[in-house]
């Protein structure tokens, strides 16, 4: 194509160019809004609390939290655990940059605290007493590390109402010494139950690690390598995590349990790759998300921890699992019990 | 286009020789507005593709992160081979530019006819790539060859204010997208598509085809000043046939403008660890991070018109070393007790360095090569500098591991210092005014 002769013919030709391309722009973006863009985030139904335990999760197709068996009426979350008398919702707010509300909640979901971080929702977690929270963005954005990967993990102390934003400056130890480096990236942190003693998964030169951190001493040193996503048994003696067992991209890891006692790992019957932080749904038992067959989401599984049987579908389209127990204390306006 | 009505019309500008236009040629302006509309169309994407792959496709992080690396490396590779195709057959530099530019706008209809396929989304996303590493050194060498070489500085400065405003822009335009929609993610590519199509016909429209033919001869008057003054050059005989192959690391002239960009760049940290380092020292919030590159791009956007016209002034060489001066000045302050302050002066700085090396490296070196063969020498001094670049952060990043951020940093600015002592003897021009 040769440009036509005059200025003025080729102005002319723009004009009429930002015109349609302006109008084709303008009508598809008005369609889109016609058609009602992304998913609306609402709140729980005045009916659903964690109040009748069993196992709840978020539902794929309406990216609300559901309890089996039940209609999904729970709040909308990207992401969801629950333990003792709260739960934690990771939610997307909308448009750009990303960023992650984290919002804390009763057993009525009453919200009783809302933090905004920067990040796409990637895990949350409660202590058993539902007292310190905890939850990881996937960042983007200031990616310097090589990858283009990075993480930001939050923990929030509800008894002193204390917020860290972002763990990764906590005095890390590596091999009995301290260690620097600029791309260390945290996530998948998970607190025993004394509220204190955490578990998690540092990153950084290429590794990963499993760390022991010290809430209240502000330490973190590593255990072990290759372990990702660590999620504590409610016995308080094994941890179950993805381990990276190959180096294809498509599928590089393994569900994994490790034994605290001794440190020696065994897998479980799932062959697939599971790239999920498993929740244990009872004391032999981990619940996680797999991708979906076809199309979008994923499906919720679980598979025996000692390594024996073989995986179940639980919940197609669902994810974030979290076996939530029998209120500890009976609610508010129960009568309390006699001491 | 306000930069017609604007520049070059001060009335204390220097007197300018006979036959040459005070004004920013049309053809410059008229690339930098297709860099402008260009960078609105990716930045827009950029802005919302991890939110798209992540949230709406339901991907994990990792597979993100492979997707986004992919090709990365082979960026670099199809910079040359941009180069080559354009300088063969003599001036095919518009058509193989419009051709990367053409095939990251239509990247943007395979996002959204990949739907939620992994395969088709890397394909996408590596015809974005490819068609940004193959459009950068024909569309630096059209703005060599469309400029007088004594205006190269500013007319470089006005292309990358240009971009640097378009990509300023982009997540504008994509945040509002989203706002409308309500977080309709397709409609951020289709608008994205539909301004990379503008910024084709632009160029087509505007750039002619081919190269003028005024400047097509090197500028090689001695060895000793191989950096053009601001005499009137003699309008050359026509342009010999073009050669097969011009191998530009030959000529000892570029190749001393290529170690010394090298040198420099592998003592570069990458901007990314001042951030970090800004973040930690000051405790600032993690909301107010995205602002610190925006920040700095937007003094490299003010200040990058008036470092062109200084280094046409004042000959390239000086603004190029002084402005890696304001990057050592810049980790300097870092070392320093942090403070409030601190932020806005390492901000300038970098924008400082960015104004003061990134067109006027590409003015200084685009008259040292011959008209035929300048596309290629553009692209391998950007490769050279590029992959330098990432071993010095590389080599930051394990400092850092080492020694810890402070250590690692002076080490840096040590280094940056001897890179600039080594430099000022081997970039050539010393002796020009």
């Amino acid at each position: 194509m040769t440009p036509p002769a005059t200025v003025k013919a080729r102005s002319t030709v723009l004009v009429l160019a930002v015109l349609v391309l302006l109008g084709g722009s303008l009508g598809y973006v008005l369609h889109a809004r016609e058609r009602g863009g992304g998913p609306r985030l609402v709140a729980a139904e005045a009916s659903f609390t964690l109040n009748e335990p069993g196992l709840y999760y978020r539902d794929g197709a309406t990216g609300r939290v559901a309890r089996t068996p039940g209609a999904p009426d729970g709040p909308s979350c990207a992401r969801f655990y629950a333990a003792g008398e709260r739960a934690l919702c990771l939610r997307a707010l909308p448009g750009t940059p990303a960023r992650t509300q984290a919002v804390v909640y009763d057993r009525a979901f009453t919200e009783l605290r809302t933090v905004t971080v920067p990040g796409i929702p990637n895990r949350a977690r409660v202590s058993p007493s539902g007292q310190v929270l905890s939850w990881t963005t996937f960042a983007v954005g200031d990616s310097y590390a090589a990858s283009g990967f990075s993480t930001r993990t939050s923990i929030l102390d509800l008894r002193t109402g204390y917020l860290v934003k972002s763990i990764e400056e906590i005095p890390l130890t590596v091999g009995g010494s301290r260690y620097h480096a600029a791309d260390v990236n945290y996530w998948g942190v998970n607190f025993a139950a004394d509220d204190n003693r955490f578990y998690a998964t540092v990153a950084t030169g290429g590794r990963t690690h499993l760390v022991e951190g010290d809430l209240g001493a502000w330490s973190a040193r590593t255990l072990r390598e290759n372990v990702e996503c660590p999620s504590l048994s409610p016995d308080g003696t094994r941890i179950a995590f993805k381990k990276k067992v190959s180096e294809d991209p498509a599928a590089p890891w393994r569900l994994y349990v490790l034994d605290l006692a001794d440190l020696r790992e065994h897998p479980t019957a799932e062959s697939h790759s599971v790239d999920d932080q498993a929740a244990w749904l009872d004391d032999a038992t981990l619940g996680y998300a797999l991708p979906a067959r076809e199309g979008k989401g994923g499906d919720l599984w679980s598979v025996p921890a000692d390594g024996s049987g073989a995986p179940r579908l639980l919940v197609p389209g669902g994810s974030s699992p979290v076996a939530v127990a029998p209120a500890a204390v009976p609610p508010a306006d129960a009568p309390a019990p006699p001491r | 286009m306000m930069y017609l009505a604007t520049t070059g019309r001060r009335p204390d500008a220097p007197p300018r020789p006979a036959g040459v236009g005070r004004r920013v040629p049309g053809t410059v302006v008229a690339l930098g507005a297709v860099s402008l509309v260009t960078d609105v169309s990716s930045e827009m994407v950029t802005a919302v593709l991890p939110l798209y792959l992540v949230l709406g496709l339901g991907l994990s992080p990792l597979q993100f992160g492979f997707l986004d690396g992919l090709f990365n490396g082979a960026t670099a590779l199809v910079r040359l081979l941009g180069g080559r195709l354009a300088d063969r057959g003599g001036g095919r530099h518009r058509t193989v530019a419009g051709a990367g530019y053409l095939l990251s706008a239509l990247s943007r209809l395979g996002l959204l006819l990949a739907g939620g396929a992994a395969g088709g989304i890397a394909a996408a996303l590596a015809a974005d790539r490819l068609g940004k590493g193959v459009r950068t050194a024909p569309r630096d060498a059209l703005i060599t060859l469309s400029a007088p070489p004594e205006a190269l500085g500013r007319a470089f400065g006005v292309h990358r204010a240009m971009d640097t405003t378009g990509a300023l822009l982009g997540p504008l335009v994509a945040f509002v997208v989203l706002w409308a929609t309500a977080d309709a993610y397709d409609a951020v590519f289709v608008v994205s598509f539909a301004t990379g199509l503008l910024g084709v016909l632009v160029l087509l429209l505007f750039v002619p085809a081919g190269a003028a033919p005024i400047r097509t001869a090197p500028i090689r008057t001695a060895p000793a000043r191989p950096v053009p003054a601001r005499t009137p050059m003699p309008v050359a005989a026509a342009p010999k046939p073009a050669r097969p192959k011009h191998r530009p690391l030959r000529d000892p002239v570029f190749r001393r403008v290529t170690a010394a960009a090298a040198l420099l760049g592998a003592a570069t940290v990458g901007d990314s660890f001042l951030y970090l380092l800004l973040q930690r020292g000051l405790d600032l919030s993690p909301m107010l991070f995205p602002l610190l590159p925006l920040g700095a791009a937007a003094c490299y956007l003010l200040l990058a018109v008036p470092a062109g016209r200084l280094a046409d002034r004042t000959g390239r060489r000086t603004p190029f070393l002084l402005g890696h001066g304001a990057l050592l000045a810049a980790y300097l302050t870092l070392l320093a007790p942090l403070g409030r302050a601190t932020a806005v002066v390492v901000l300038v700085l970098l924008g400082v360095f960015y104004a003061a090396t990134d067109g006027v490296l590409m003015a200084l070196a685009g008259p040292v090569l011959p008209a035929e063969g300048r596309a290629g020498g553009l692209a391998v001094l950007q490769t050279g500098q590029a992959l330098a670049r990432l071993v010095g952060a590389a080599g930051f990043g394990v400092a850092w591991t080492w020694w810890g951020p402070r250590p690692a940093l002076l080490a840096a600015a040590l280094a940056l210092a001897a890179a600039l002592a080594a430099a000022w003897r081997i970039l050539p021009g010393r002796n020009t005014p």
